[in-house]
């Protein structure tokens, strides 16, 4: 494949078809002060070299590549590596675009921060860098979201974050993403929104994948240092996208399989899914065109997935071009497969994953066979302490 | 001529400035619709929007969210919408603009749904999340056919806006408060001097501003500094309040009728 198709998007904010910004007026001023900003701080060698620092010493960053010997063993696979988002600080890859984005929000001069969250993860991660660098905060989410993951709740209180319960549509990352829009509409002259994927209108896409590579980019080095070869297959969860692009996007010119896992929910036969790329059509939501779950006129259908961070409609737009370009391929897991993936895991290696990496690992789980004598790398992408509220239900429901 | 283009030609040789009503459509539902036009042209209205309900509608405000949220759960769609515009048409000659967000649209196919409009009577068309460089395909698909309504808002630059009046047709909305829609009681002090200045950048296509303008006062004080006043979540509230029956058409007539004499009691003619 040649590599120009991959240096996208244009100028436009376009990655093939796909991308663009699809938004009211009033933002675009916004968004071109956004882009500009972008543009010449990620060329910057003391902005660069201050986002390093952060990500070493305050993330922990690089994250492990660690060989899962166990895991392999009882999946019968020839070697897998899982890389270790979960050990970031505040335990998931969020925080690589939260402190990039604040700083860069830092240098715009915008003192107040907004965001979405839906699992709670990048609500937690975009607080952390507002009280690390000093700025208000404050994040949407919605009430269905806020009682399966109260725990995060709590802790973007305690980081001095304000919560704003979103109770429109289907309470849950969907309606938070509208409500943060709204409100950064009306305060866009002080106010930065911090998205929390590769999801939303031209820069946003491109920007947050940068802020992500970090995690492609090590594991490369970390992978050729173990074994001097790039791995066969990667295997990420998408969501909106950013774990899956972060860790795809430095390998997408090699030649390995890229693997992205949506959430089938009960089913993608059952309707309940969140899975746009393997069952949704092209459409605009959130300010980009990508595949998307809609009706047949065009409105945006309620995702379901028991994974919060999942449960969303769209996908960004650079993962439906990798889909139709045939780059990258994507795949989808039930709740059911993604739990039983999360208590393996917790049981051969000593790992909780977040539910939303669980779908990565039920994705191999899955396609096992066929991997047998493959060398297998797996973002996990974040811890599951988050989740055990929502494990101790199911199991009290299905009364274990 | 087009119905908005005659319109606006009429209003401007009277001296008089024009009212613009904003309605859901289907809300309560879409039987309602025709009869509320009729109410809204009887009391004075030049142009009525219809709004295309949508699930995420991130330009507005809660008032028009639960509309469109009642209007979707009633089974309105846009392909039905058409339906009632050609039923309004049989009675009416008030020229009808669709405000749309972009999927549905999208989602029904460009060209099919330019062609579905023009042939059921609509004479224009506003779409909230389709800024300049997203709407060519539909401007080119429209061209001379039916009118693509720009937005700008108080935070375009002045050279962007030039652009964008030159690539709109009907008439400029001008979204006057940095925000969604929903009344408000105060609108920005700098508002006049600011629509004052668009005015001249926008010589060539009526100025309509709109955005939180709820009382006959505002439309008033907003008329004296543009062609036409755009009104909706007041209109839809009452709609939400009173029904899409008798009470509720008696006092959206009323409510209407106020703002139609507040704007005729603009005395300036419209200069240019
Ligand atoms: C741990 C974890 N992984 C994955 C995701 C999904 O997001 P994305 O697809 O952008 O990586 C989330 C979102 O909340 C998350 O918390």
């Amino acid at each position: 494949m040649s590599t120009e198709i991959f240096a996208v998007p244009d100028d436009r904010g376009y990655f093939g078809v796909f991308g663009g910004r699809f938004v009211p007026e009033t933002l675009i001023a916004a968004l071109d002060e956004l882009n500009s900003a972008w543009e010449r701080f990620r060329h910057d060698a003391d902005f660069q070299e201050e986002l390093e620092g952060w990500l070493k010493d305050y993330c922990g960053r690089p994250t492990p590549l660690y060989r899962a010997r166990k895991l392999e063993a009882e999946l019968d696979i020839k070697e897998i590596y899982l890389k270790r988002e979960d050990l970031a600080h505040t335990g998931a890859h969020k925080i690589n675009n939260t402190i990039g984005q604040a700083l860069l929000a830092c240098r715009m001069g915008k003192r107040r921060l907004i965001a979405e969250t839906g699992a709670g993860q990048h609500g937690v991660a975009t607080a952390t860098a507002a009280a690390l660098f000093g700025l208000d905060c404050e994040v949407y989410m919605g009430e269905k979201d806020i009682e399966r993951q109260a725990m995060n709740v709590y802790r973007m209180e305690l980081l001095g974050a304000k919560v704003i319960p979103v109770s429109s549509g289907s309470r849950t990352l969907k309606d938070a993403t509208n409500e943060a829009i709204r409100d950064w509409v009306t305060n866009v002259g002080d106010t930065h929104y911090i998205i929390g994927s590769v999801v939303g209108p031209h820069p946003y896409p491109a920007m947050v994948r940068d802020f992500q590579r970090v995690i492609g980019v090590e594991t490369r080095r970390q992978i050729l240092a173990i074994n001097d070869l790039l791995p066969d297959v990667i295997f990420a969860c998408v969501g909106g996208g950013s774990n899956a692009i972060g860790i795809f996007h430095p390998f997408l010119e090699d030649d390995l399989q890229l693997v992205g896992v949506e959430a089938a929910g009960t089913g993608i036969a059952s309707g309940a899914h969140s899975a746009p790329l393997s069952a949704g059509r092209p459409g605009v939501l959130h300010g980009s065109m990508s595949y998307l779950l809609q009706t047949e006129d065009g409105q945006i259908k309620e995702a379901h997935s028991i994974s919060a961070g999942l449960d969303y409609p769209g996908v960004g737009p650079e993962h439906s071009f990798l889909k139709d370009t045939g780059r990258a391929q994507y795949i989808s897991v039930t709740d059911a497969e993604a739990l039983e993936a999360l208590r393996l895991l917790c049981r051969v290696e000593g790992i909780i994953p977040a539910l939303e990496s669980a779908h990565a690992l039920a994705g191999v789980m899955l396609e096992a066979e066929r991997l047998r004598d493959k060398v297998v790398v797996i973002n996990l992408s974040g811890r599951g302490d988050k989740d055990v509220a929502t494990l101790a239900n199911l199991e009290a429901g299905e009364g274990k | 001529m087009s119905r908005l283009e005659k319109k606006f030609k009429q209003l401007q040789d009277s001296g008089r400035k024009g009212l613009i009503t904003f309605i859901t459509a289907g809300d309560p539902d879409l039987e309602a619709t025709c009869a509320l036009v009729e109410t809204l042209a009887a009391a004075g209205a030049d142009v009525v929007e219809l709004g295309v309900p949508f699930s995420d509608p991130l330009a507005d405000g809660p008032t028009i969210q639960k509309a469109s949220g009642r209007a979707l759960k009633q089974g309105v769609t846009l392909k039905k919408i058409l339906e009632t515009v050609i039923e309004i048409r049989r009675r009416s000659d008030i020229p009808l603009v669709l405000m749309s967000y972009y999927n549905p649209i999208f989602s029904y196919n460009l060209e099919r749904f330019v062609a579905d409009a023009v042939s059921a009577g609509v004479d224009g068309v506003i779409v909230p999340d389709l800024p300049l460089e997203e709407s060519l395909p539909l401007r080119n698909l429209a061209a001379g056919r039916l009118a693509v309504v720009p937005l700008a808002a108080p935070t375009t630059a002045e050279a962007r806006l030039q652009e964008i009046v030159a690539a709109g047709s009907g008439f400029l909305y001008y979204v006057t408060v940095t925000g969604i829609t929903g009344a408000r009681s105060d609108l920005p002090p700098e508002l006049t001097a600011t629509l004052d200045r668009v005015k001249k950048i926008a010589a060539d296509l009526p100025l309509a501003a709109g955005f939180g303008i709820s009382t006959p006062e505002q439309a008033r004080l907003v008329g004296k500094h543009s062609d036409a006043v755009i009104v909706g979540s007041a209109l839809v509230e009452i709609i939400s309040r009173s029904g899409g029956g008798a009470a509720g058409r008696r006092e959206l007539f009323d409510f209407v009728e106020s703002l139609r004499r507040s704007l005729d009691a603009v005395a300036i003619p419209c200069v240019s």
